[in-house]
């Protein structure tokens, strides 16, 4: 039992770093409908700027948890704009002109961007896995068994907590600010908007570059929860995200937040009852499943083929 | 007004624009360029590095490119140029009388080329890889091109194929003849298989839904030892011989049942001819496969599936018969690779050979069978080209490795590409039946399914 | 009269809380043109697709009737499958051609279960056997005649998207009925077109009426096509049938009066 509830706090913390990827997958497919398939490099890009301003700032291993915590807010905020100007750059360049091209075209280019960026970090950063010790260390333990000992580090609460206050920042955006009325009208009917005089560039250009502030602070926790980072974790960390955003239901908010948190529960109890090994193949099988049987997902509205 | 006016007039801006650009690359190239995290052992682990000169460069270059870019490509006054000419060759393709001549051409071209006083060793193991792809694009060409499929896991049925030959011939001793058509027949099955339960889904989903079952189809591959070797792979598979002659120095060996000296280039020229066949058979067989009925459904398909129900076209075994059969050939394909290498393990098998040869399907255009030749040799021969790249190293330094520029470069190549053309080399189609005269269709009117 | 060719039974569709269609029924006979007609979302395509297979009706019973007695309960059967099977063809509202492919193509599309089995299932066709050949041959001749009727023979070898709006309209009528069908459906067949394509069309129908042992349902807005040339009109508004009749009795009947024109004021 006190395993059990281990592996909950695990998944829950995992689940939230996919959850936190999802919102730009979900947020980018709702507007333009692509798959943006470079988005899980962005948030490897974020981990990267994340590990190197960390090291900048020679926060590792402090015990001291405001001193880490005000630390590691500057370290989020830097790395968010690093990949905020990537996210912004990668649909100007690469999407924006294939925009109302052949359907095809931009997901090739996503494909792309992907290649390049794992292969640019790859070139410059070296292809070795980045090590880094714990900046903020200790925790809490809640449960003492005979056998087991339940513990939440102070880490996974950060995560966690960060995870629901940044989820909140961002719903409101979506459902009060002019911002997200915007989106959403791109959303039903690009050209309207258009004639409407809202700035579908710009629209788009910011859903790109929050999508990509929230994959850095992603690439954060992840950093902070492994403590170890290469330039392939994009690669399944943004399947896995894009899974939990299907799960959720394409175009919904707490739908990917709720998908991320089912995909880390699942992959942390998989690999914890049956096979580690195989734990990717659970998390993509889900993946299968849930587009079969549910491919409008757990929030999402249903969708009425029009003949 | 005079271009001397014009250039004035839009200098000021013009170094504005740039100079945004080059702060812009300048934050992107900071985390990458400019510091680089190195491992030292510490306690840490870890410490920074600091190039500030390659910064430097790249930012520079950005800036260069930008004021280049907008002084020869970038459309002036805010007026897009109208479409330039098409280069002569991208253009001809697309003509069916052209088609016509270069085929055969390239047919005759590829059945000398072992015989050409440039091609050794490493030129012939480069023609066998450019028409590997060429093949696998073929394959998946009946997929994405045709039946308008997005399928990102092609790769899957490739390896399906290779382990199907390996596990054959080494368990049951199975010749490579005996094992191409099983292999074909498997990748078919799992093609229908994997195919059944995802294809009622739209693009973008079929998309990654093919992707996972790629990337599941390879964890298999690599955790399940007992079967497949896991990350060591299978080795010593049996090579393929001449007619039962073995390429060797024995007595019974090809070399000396003909009276030839012995040469292991005898063995790399039988290979070329073998996946030449295979190529040329996939070919033939794709060609009459479009002009048939169930090709006819396929392009249908891809151009309305609503309609399609309508006429009493059952899309689910349409959608499945298009899977299984570039399925198949991608099985045929694996098996010759298993051959050649006489080695596989999953590494051969990653999602980058996925997308390479989705690239070479979209990029070759999606119904050109010969778009998918040019591609193929853009694409891989291209990317070769990097490996010989070794000059960088006087501008990076020693421990600078040319071939991790060479997927750099080819995602690049990818992107450019695509914008460049976005519907690919030959973006026009042939009628598959006609009446008086064939004409081409242009590639504005073809559909590209429901996205 | 003989038993009808398609009679619909109580037919209701709900969407969520919406009823589109409520509780409607009604007969179509071969040989005879039946029209559809009703105000702006009167429940007129949905009927017309859970006819056709595209929506799964809620309720109710559709069967369609072959000579000699052959049944069918289409609200059971795949869309696909009603084509294939029970043959009925169908237009849409917003023409849904194979516009990448040319005319001939779209032609021989529709000619596609036939044609498989004619190539044994594309063995015998990658074979090129003799009997591909012919039923090839023949189905290109079967195209070339309703090409022919329609009047863009002359296009055959042009792309569906490249011919003009009223030419479209005709070829999806064409392919339609290169699928052999009993039951002709057509939505909004005259939409779009200019009066004199109008008129082309209501001599096509009453050919196809009168030659090719068919029945015709149509869901139309131009109320001119309509009283022209049906034998037979429904009137739907609200998802209910409000009349059924003739021409005549359908033009006099108070009902059909005010759902067109709301209430007659004093």
């Amino acid at each position: 039992m006190n395993y059990f509830i281990q592996q909950l706090i695990n998944g829950l913390t995992l689940g939230s770093i996919y959850g936190l990827i999802a919102i730009g997958y979900t947020m980018v497919y709702g507007i333009i409908g692509m798959v943006n398939f470079a988005h899980g490099d962005v948030f490897m890009v974020g981990a990267f700027v994340s590990l190197i301003t960390v090291i900048i700032f020679g926060v590792t291993g402090t015990t001291n948890i405001a001193l880490g915590i005000g630390a590691l807010i500057l370290v989020a905020a830097i790395s968010m704009f690093i990949a905020g100007v990537y996210g912004w750059t990668i649909e100007r360049l690469a999407y924006r002109p294939l925009r109302g091209s052949f359907r095809l075209a931009p997901l090739i280019t996503a494909i792309g961007v992907s290649i390049f960026l794992q292969n640019f970090v790859q070139a410059t950063q070296g292809a070795r896995v980045k090590p880094m010790s714990a900046i903020i260390s200790g925790g809490f333990t809640i449960l003492e068994g005979n056998d087991f000992v339940v513990r939440i580090t102070y880490m996974q609460i950060l995560i966690i907590v960060l995870t629901f206050l940044l989820m909140s920042g961002f719903t409101y955006l979506i459902s009060k600010t002019s911002l997200g009325r915007a989106q959403r009208a791109c959303e039903q009917d690009m050209k309207m908007a258009m004639l409407l005089g809202i700035d579908v560039n710009t629209t788009i250009s910011t859903t790109f570059v929050i999508g990509a502030a929230l994959a850095a602070v992603a690439g954060l926790m992840y950093l902070l929860y492994y403590g170890v980072i290469d330039f392939y974790i994009g690669f399944s960390a943004g399947i896995k995200a894009f899974t939990a955003a299907v799960l959720g239901g394409v175009g919904s908010l707490p739908g990917a937040m709720l998908g991320g948190l089912v995909i880390g529960l699942i992959e942390v109890f998989f690999a914890a009852y049956f096979s580690s090994e195989y734990k990717d193949v659970a998390a993509f099988s889900m993946l299968i499943i849930v587009l079969i049987f549910m491919p409008q997902g757990l929030l999402g509205r249903p969708e009425i083929e029009k003949v | 007004m005079s271009l001397h006016d014009q250039t004035s007039s839009s200098f000021l801006p013009m170094i504005k624009r740039s100079v945004i650009a080059t702060i812009i690359a300048f934050f992107l190239f900071l985390p990458t360029l400019g510091i680089k995290t190195s491992a030292s052992g510490g306690v840490d682990g870890l410490f920074l590095t600091y190039r500030w000169l390659l910064l430097a460069i790249g930012c520079g270059l950005i800036f260069v490119g930008r004021i280049v870019y907008e002084l020869f490509w970038a459309p002036k006054d805010g007026v897009q140029k109208p479409a330039k000419a098409q280069f002569g060759l991208v253009k001809a393709l697309g003509s069916a009388k052209v088609a016509k001549t270069i085929g055969p051409l390239l047919l005759v071209f590829a059945v000398a080329f072992p015989f050409l006083p440039f091609s050794d060793r490493y030129i012939l193991d480069l023609g066998i890889l450019i028409i590997t792809y060429v093949m696998l694009g073929w394959g998946l060409q009946i997929v994405v091109g045709l039946a308008g499929l997005l399928d990102l896991g092609y790769v899957a049925f490739y390896a399906v194929g290779a382990y199907s030959y390996a596990l054959l011939s080494i368990h049951f001793g199975f010749g490579f003849w005996m094992c191409l058509p099983l292999a074909g027949l498997l990748a078919a099955t799992w093609g229908i298989i994997l195919g059944f339960p995802v294809l009622r889904l739209r693009g973008d989903y079929l998309a990654i839904v093919t992707l996972a079952f790629g990337e599941i189809i390879r964890i298999i591959l690599l955790n399940w030892r007992g079967f497949t070797g896991g990350s060591n792979g299978l080795s010593s598979i049996p090579r393929p011989s001449f007619f039962g002659l073995p390429f060797n120095q024995d007595p019974g060996g090809f070399a000396a049942t003909f009276g030839l000296e012995y040469s292991s280039m005898q063995r790399i020229v039988f290979l070329y001819f073998l996946i030449l066949a295979l190529a040329v058979f996939t070919f033939f067989v794709t060609a009459r496969l479009r002009r048939l009925p169930i090709g006819r459904a396929w392009e249908a398909l891809r151009e309305d599936e609503i309609a399609c129900r309508s006429l009493g076209i059952n899309t689910v075994n349409t959608k499945l018969s298009a899977f299984a059969i570039g399925a198949m050939f991608g099985g045929f394909a694996g098996s010759f690779f298993a051959a050649k290498q006489a080695f596989v393990s999953p590494e051969s098998f990653n999602f980058m050979e996925s997308a390479t040869i989705l690239a070479i399907v979209v990029l070759g255009g999606m119904s050109s069978q010969l778009g998918v030749v040019f591609s193929a040799i853009a694409m891989v021969g291209g990317v070769e080209l990097l490996r010989q790249l070794q000059f960088l190293k006087v501008i990076f330094g020693n421990d600078f490795d040319p071939s991790q520029l060479r997927l750099l470069l080819f995602g690049l190549a990818m992107v450019l590409m695509m914008l460049w053309r976005p519907r690919g080399l030959v973006s026009t189609r042939m009628p598959t039946v006609f009446l008086k005269d064939k004409k081409t269709v242009s590639a504005a009117m073809i559909s590209q399914g429901r996205g | 009269m003989s038993q009808p060719l398609l009679s619909v039974n109580n037919l209701t569709m709900r969407f969520g809380g919406l009823t589109a269609v409520d509780a409607v029924s009604f007969d179509v006979y071969r040989n005879h043109i039946t029209a559809v007609i009703g105000p702006n979302g009167a429940g007129k395509t949905t009927a017309f697709n859970c006819i056709t297979g595209f929506y799964k009706p809620t309720d109710g019973q559709i069967v369609l009737r072959h000579k000699y007695d052959k049944e069918f309960k289409l609200e059971e059967m795949e869309d696909f499958r009603i084509s294939q099977h029970a043959k009925v063809a169908r237009t849409f509202q917003n023409i849904r051609l194979f516009g990448g492919m040319t005319v001939l193509e779209n032609l021989m599309i529709a000619q596609h279960n036939h044609l498989m089995k004619a190539s044994a299932y594309t063995i015998g066709g990658i074979f090129n056997t003799p009997s591909y050949q012919r039923a090839q041959e023949a189905a290109k001749q079967k195209a070339l005649a309703w090409m022919d009727r329609v009047g863009i023979t002359d296009r055959a070898d042009d792309p569906a998207a490249a011919l003009p709006y009223g030419a479209q309209r005709k070829l999806e009528i064409a392919r339609a009925m290169c699928t052999d069908p009993v039951l002709l459906c057509l939505d909004e067949p005259a939409a779009g077109l200019n009066p004199k394509e109008s008129e082309e069309l209501n001599a096509l129908l009453r050919s196809i009426r009168d030659n090719d042992d068919v029945g015709i349902l149509l869901i139309e807005h131009d109320m001119s096509v309509v009283m022209e040339i049906s034998d037979h009109i429904i009137v739907l508004d609200y998802g209910r049938k409000i009349s059924d009749g003739n021409a005549t009795e359908v033009r006099n009947d108070p009902a059909v009066i005010k759902a067109y024109l709301g209430v007659v004021e004093e």
